[in-house]
């Protein structure tokens, strides 16, 4: 039970991204029928927005201090950020600890313009288009926007811690009767895990109690009968695509401190989102969610010493064999409906 | 008597015209140049190949800039960096042989086919001599084994595995950055003197020729040392979080994590391990270590506070006092503002070595420069006396012991010297069993 418990830990922080990105990945093939492969891109976009917002806030002024040297030997250039001059050390050195939280507000209006102009620039031309197309034109995009990032922030990763508070990890198994240090789990693991369920809370009660989104579940069941009603669904699935946007930019912010941010993390986590959308059941919300969990405690169990002694090699091969598993036994997925991409 | 021309007929005479004039030439050629691309002109051209997109990006940029520093000072440019340390007094500051140096660079990727096929161009196209750079043991083997083929010296940049001089050992590549045996070998004895002698270590390795060469040198040093290895497992190369790798960790009894990653898999399996409290824990009476066998500077500043107090190995560090090490720093950190990484020193260093060999063997020929590079010791490089072993063309010189540093004054101030091992403790047979299976082969100048 105590080697068990903490693969479960691990998958559910793993399948808290997966799902958070699946999310966004079914939201926006079912309102527009996108098959949008520049969203791992928008994930990473938003692990470094939190890099941003830590570095903005950590904008210095410089004081040469002549009682230490740099390495060519001359005086040591000592940063001071001007929020710590501003508001004294304390207040401003709080600040900048909590820049990953505080990310979560910055990267709204970012994610929601980046998501905008993604959709009406280039997106919106390729509805009609086949998925094929689809495919390959957002693919280019997410390549053309991790380069632009690597550009600006170089190729090496940038640590960008949680809050000191949040650092450390708890002893689950003290509490619950196991031997000590056997089940541990870090705080802001904790802390994402409960942020995903919030998030993945909030759009579904978005959409199941909202006008808004009563209108957007009626536009992806028919969408030119809504449309002959008189309503602009066009326009609703372009905020539900800003609204896909700002999820996988949330997944990402809070998976800054986990994981330290470069600028390929968005093609890393791409191809497991999508096997996890196929899986639950392409344009199936609960389904994306589900598969999520699911394929991110498989992979945690498939990286056991004692899996892998029986079968060499499962831990890289693991999601996409219960991939093809799923689709053989359910065609269509966990949760997948009739008639999506059927055509 | 009219007679009209038929398309075939101007395509057979034009044909056999075309081979009527190529064909002297074609002789002229192969007979004039005695091996590939032998410099004619009053220049002569580098390549230098490493990785300017890909993880690795940072890294190849660093190597670059020490490579474009190596060519300013061959060309009596600057303040001579390391020529004015260097034992060897053949480099007089007016090019190679008299020719003016020129480079030009190809992008490996970190992949070995793009890699190989960036060597290809600039042997074939820009007539490059030498190849050097790189940042990784597949791409330097790949890359090697192309320059073997194609007749033009491989001066490897940061590659690390075993393999690289061993069971993969070419007679046009040459290496001066050290390997996994001598990381082992340095690292073993000061983790005994720190951590004791009774230890228990679970190993985490990346699932390639470099890891498992790590692993296996890293094992049998410090089982060598009386620590016992607990477990070893081999995580995909393409893993981004190894928190599922880690949790096991805790129920094996083990009280040491050595983490056989480098580059994106090392930042974030240490970051993971901090994350799960295994530097706070004690374990078997002991406090929990953690061990990263190969440091790189770029590394431990991407992994961040969580290398503090790590223990690791390096070919070497800017902050060594000998004057080798101190000229080149002082001449890097002028031009760039700030301080080189150990790939940049060893190709700066590989660079001058190139540029030495010819002058000293009086010839471009590889073969020539082969054999004046092949048991050649020299100093002033920054690792103290150091020879280019003949018999697997790998560079013997001293090891650095490295620690993440407590509290760092600034970015750069990331890692401090524990203890510069000494050559001897590192040094090992030719036909020691990690380096078996190879052979050298015969020089090939091309052409």
């Amino acid at each position: 039970m105590d080697v068990i418990i903490p693969q479960i830990l691990n998958g559910l922080d793993k399948g808290s991204a997966y799902a958070l990105i699946a999310l966004g990945l079914t939201l926006i093939f079912g309102t527009l029928g996108v098959v949008n492969f520049a969203h791992g891109a928008l994930f990473m976009i938003g692990a470094f927005c939190s890099v941003a917002l830590s570095k903005l806030l950590s904008v210095s002024y410089v004081t040469e201090d002549p009682t230490q040297k740099d390495f060519l030997g001359n005086p040591l250039k000592v940063e001071t950020p001007y929020v710590e001059s501003w508001f004294g050390p304390e207040v401003g050195g709080a600040i900048i600890d909590w820049s990953v939280p505080l990310a979560i507000l910055f990267s709204i209006p970012i994610m929601i313009v980046v998501g905008l102009v993604m959709e009406r620039g280039l997106i919106k031309h390729f509805y009609k288009r086949p998925h094929a197309d689809q495919i390959l034109v957002t693919f280019g995009l997410a390549i053309i926007l991790q380069e632009l990032v690597r550009g600006i922030y170089g190729a090496n990763p940038i640590q960008t811690p949680a809050p000191d508070a949040f650092k450390g990890s708890v002893d689950f198994g003290a509490a619950f009767g196991f031997d000590p240090n056997v089940i541990i789990y870090p705080y802001w693991r904790m802390i994402y895990f409960f942020f995903s369920a919030v998030v993945i809370g909030g759009v579904f009660a978005f959409l199941q109690f909202t006008t808004f989104g009563m209108v957007v579940r009626a536009g992806m069941a028919d969408r030119a009968t809504v449309g002959l009603l008189g309503i602009n669904i066009d326009r609703r699935f372009t905020i539900m695509f800003a609204i896909a946007a700002v999820v996988a930019g949330w997944a990402g912010v809070m998976y800054a401190p986990i994981n330290a941010p470069n600028y390929h993390m968005g093609m890393d986590f791409l191809v497991l989102s999508f096997v996890v959308v196929v899986v639950g059941g392409m344009g199936s919300l609960p389904g994306a969610v589900a598969a999520g969990f699911l394929l991110g405690i498989l992979e945690s169990f498939a990286s056991m010493t004692a899996v892998k002694e029986v079968l060499d090699g499962i831990d890289q091969i693991i999601i996409y064999l219960v991939a093809i598993i799923i689709l053989l036994t359910r065609p269509r997925g966990l949760m997948g409906k009739k008639g999506v991409m059927e055509d | 008597m009219t007679k009209t021309l038929s398309r075939r007929g101007v395509l057979k005479t034009g044909a056999v015209a075309g081979a009527g004039v190529a064909l002297p030439t074609i002789f002229t050629a192969s007979s004039a140049a005695a091996f590939t691309n032998e410099p004619t002109g009053s220049t002569v051209t580098l390549g230098f190949n490493v990785p300017q997109t890909g993880p690795y990006a940072e890294e190849g940029l660093d190597e670059l800039r020490a490579q474009e520093l190596a060519v300013q000072h061959l060309n009596g440019e600057g303040d001579g960096g390391m020529m004015n340390t260097f034992s060897s007094k053949a480099l007089k500051g007016n090019g190679i042989m008299g020719k003016q140096v020129k480079y030009v660079t190809g992008d490996t990727q970190t992949k070995s086919d793009a890699a190989r096929a960036s060597a290809k161009s600039m042997i074939e196209k820009d007539g490059a001599v030498m190849i050097n750079g790189g940042s990784s043991s597949g791409v330097a083997v790949a890359v090697q084994g192309l320059c073997q083929e194609a007749g033009v010296i491989f001066m490897a940049g940061l590659t690390h595995s075993n393999d690289t001089t061993g069971k993969d050992k070419k007679a046009n590549g040459f290496r001066h950055f050290f390997n996994a045996y001598m990381s082992g070998a340095a690292l073993a004895p000061v983790l005994a003197k720190e951590y004791g002698k009774d230890r228990r270590a679970y190993h985490l390795t990346a699932d390639y020729t470099w890891g498992w060469t790590q692993q296996e040198s890293m094992a049998a040093a410090t089982e060598a040392m009386g620590w016992e290895t607990v477990n070893n497992v081999l995580t995909p190369l393409a893993s981004t979080d190894f928190s599922s790798y880690i949790t096991p960790v805790l129920n094996s009894g083990a009280d040491v994590l050595v983490l056989n990653h480098y580059g994106g898999n090392m930042v974030n399996s240490l970051t993971n391990a901090v994350q799960f409290g295994l530097l706070d824990k004690m374990v078997n009476g002991k406090k929990f270590e953690i061990v990263v066998p190969l440091y790189s500077e770029l590394m431990a500043a991407g992994a961040g506070e969580n290398v503090q107090g790590v223990i690791g190995s390096m070919n070497w560090n800017w902050q060594l006092q000998d004057e080798g090490s101190k000229a080149f720093t002082k001449s890097f950190g002028e031009k760039y503002g700030r301080p080189p990484s150990n790939s940049a020193h060893t190709c700066y260093v590989q660079t001058l070595l190139y540029a030495d060999a010819v002058e000293r063997a009086g010839s471009f020929n590889p073969c020539a420069v082969a054999e004046a590079l092949e048991d050649f010791e020299f100093d002033g490089m920054g690792n103290g006396p150091t020879t280019y072993r003949g018999a697997d063309h790998q560079c013997f010189k001293d090891v650095l012991v490295m620690r993440g540093k407590e509290n760092p004054t600034n970015q750069y101030d990331t890692l401090e010297i524990v203890e510069v091992t000494p050559r001897a403790q590192v040094e090992y047979a030719p036909d020691h069993p990690m380096f078996a299976g190879g052979d050298l082969g015969e020089c090939n100048p091309g052409a």
